[in-house]
């Protein structure tokens, strides 16, 4: 024992060095697991106050595009109300709310690393919870994987963990985009069934399954894809309809029926 | 040594802000990322305790971590730079005499000399880094040339700070 003692005190510089650098790998072990970044969170008001300060004053430079982007949802919305219809298309059913958005600012991004996070301005005083679905004006963009009191954080579609659920529009058959290509632009779309076919410009949308984001909303545009006779499974690339190195509003996305639709997936469980 | 811990602490602050606000959003040509906050580890004073200069490496390399969130992968990669720190002085600059608390930057050194020190150490950290961020060695030669590129930017960009840093001390 008084040797190991003494060891440690001759070695010191060593040990603390060892030490130091085993906390560092555990914390960026823990950061590869999906589960664990939801339950490690890195978000908090002190980071999110000085972000949230600096992209004040950048905002500034992005005023006119961000303008426009928002002038142009704002006609789509204004479109889809019940007013803008006639009143003789009795078609028009309005429904019960499914979700709920919420309007929110990005204060940091990043997109370089091989897992990128996007912190959004609101947290849970404006009803945010893990696992909500995150849009921008014109595609997804991620799930909310922390919550803080004024602050959230989203893991973006250019994360290793995320895999989105998604519908050919076309055909309705059901893909899975993931991201593994290192540009921000592009995603990865398996899971396509040999006979169906995948051209350039095809429309990718959720699914629906996910409880996460409503059915329907653009994931991208197919880039590419490759013709491989020997397997099952074709592969595409996506070009994702966010542009996530201009990204500034987004939009939170809350399932109300989620509670219901996890309470009934529950009680087959049982 | 009051005086010496204000303007540590003032350099502290403005190279983490620097990076965090500045340069972690900044990506040269799509890939490259300059780390500016290295220059705080290299200028400690020389003969800083040695427990002292691992634990201020790994807290300052946490704080990146912090903003970026990239937990633990700074504070590895700078942990490891102020681990070869002395190593590295004692390697190029066996023969130089320094005067107590003194801080190697480019005045004591001179331009090559905190060029090799600066080159040697910044390497070291993004090589850790670029590994430790592609967690494995797949495109061993692709990430290694990365590495180097980054590299080379960096130690430019901490060049051009150090010499308006040290112009300013003399001035003063």
């Amino acid at each position: 024992m008084q040797n190991l003692l003494l060891f440690i005190r001759k070695h010191w510089f060593v040990v603390l060095f060892l030490l130091l650098e085993t906390g560092s790998f555990v914390m960026v072990a823990n950061s590869y697991s999906y589960h664990r970044s939801l339950a490690f969170n890195t978000v908090n008001d002190f980071t999110g106050g000085i972000f949230s300060t600096f992209a004040n004053i950048t905002d500034y430079f992005a005023l006119k595009p961000a303008n426009e982007k928002l002038q142009k949802q704002n006609t789509e919305l204004l479109n889809s109300c019940p007013g803008s219809f006639l009143t003789t298309d009795t078609g028009f059913v309005y429904r019960d709310t499914l979700y709920k958005y919420v309007p929110g600012h990005v204060v940091s991004i990043s997109v370089n690393h091989p897992s990128n996070y996007i912190m959004i301005n609101k947290g849970s005083l404006h009803g945010i919870k893990k696992e909500m679905g995150v849009i921008s004006g014109s595609g997804v963009a991620g799930i909310i994987i922390g919550v803080s009191k004024h602050y959230s954080l989203a893991m973006s579609l250019l994360h290793h963990n995320t895999r989105i659920s998604g519908r050919i529009k076309k055909n309705g058959m059901l893909v899975n985009i993931i991201w593994d290509t290192g540009d921000y632009r592009f995603g990865n779309i398996q899971d396509v069934p040999s006979h169906v076919e995948l051209y350039p410009g095809d429309t990718i949308v959720t699914s629906g399954k996910s409880m996460i984001f409503p059915e329907g909303l653009v994931i991208g545009f197919v880039e590419s894809s490759t013709e491989n006779p020997n397997i099952d499974f074709k592969k595409g690339i996506i070009r994702f309809a966010t542009d996530f190195k201009s990204l500034q509003n987004v939009y939170i996305i809350e399932n109300l029926m989620k509670d219901e639709q996890q309470n009934l997936l529950k009680q087959n469980d049982e | 040594m009051n005086s010496r811990l204000v303007k540590n602490s003032i350099r502290f602050i403005l190279l983490v802000l620097l990076q965090v606000l500045l340069f972690s959003n900044m990506h040269l040509w799509g890939y490259v990322t300059l780390y500016p906050y290295l220059l705080f580890l290299l200028l400690l004073r020389y003969d800083i305790n040695k427990t002292n200069l691992l634990l201020i490496g790994f807290f300052t390399g946490l704080t990146i971590d912090f903003f970026q969130n990239t937990m633990g992968m700074q504070a590895a990669a700078s942990t490891l730079l102020v681990f070869a720190r002395p190593a590295v002085l004692n390697f190029y600059f066996k023969k130089m005499e320094f005067a107590p608390r003194e801080e190697p930057g480019i005045s004591k050194l001179g331009f090559t000399g905190f060029l090799k020190y600066a080159t040697t150490l910044v390497f070291i950290h993004n090589l850790l880094l670029f590994f430790l961020e592609a967690f494995s060695f797949h495109n061993f030669f692709a990430t290694l040339e990365r590495v180097l590129i980054n590299t080379v930017s960096t130690v430019i960009l901490i060049m051009i700070l150090e010499m308006l840093f040290s112009k300013k001390k003399k001035s003063l």
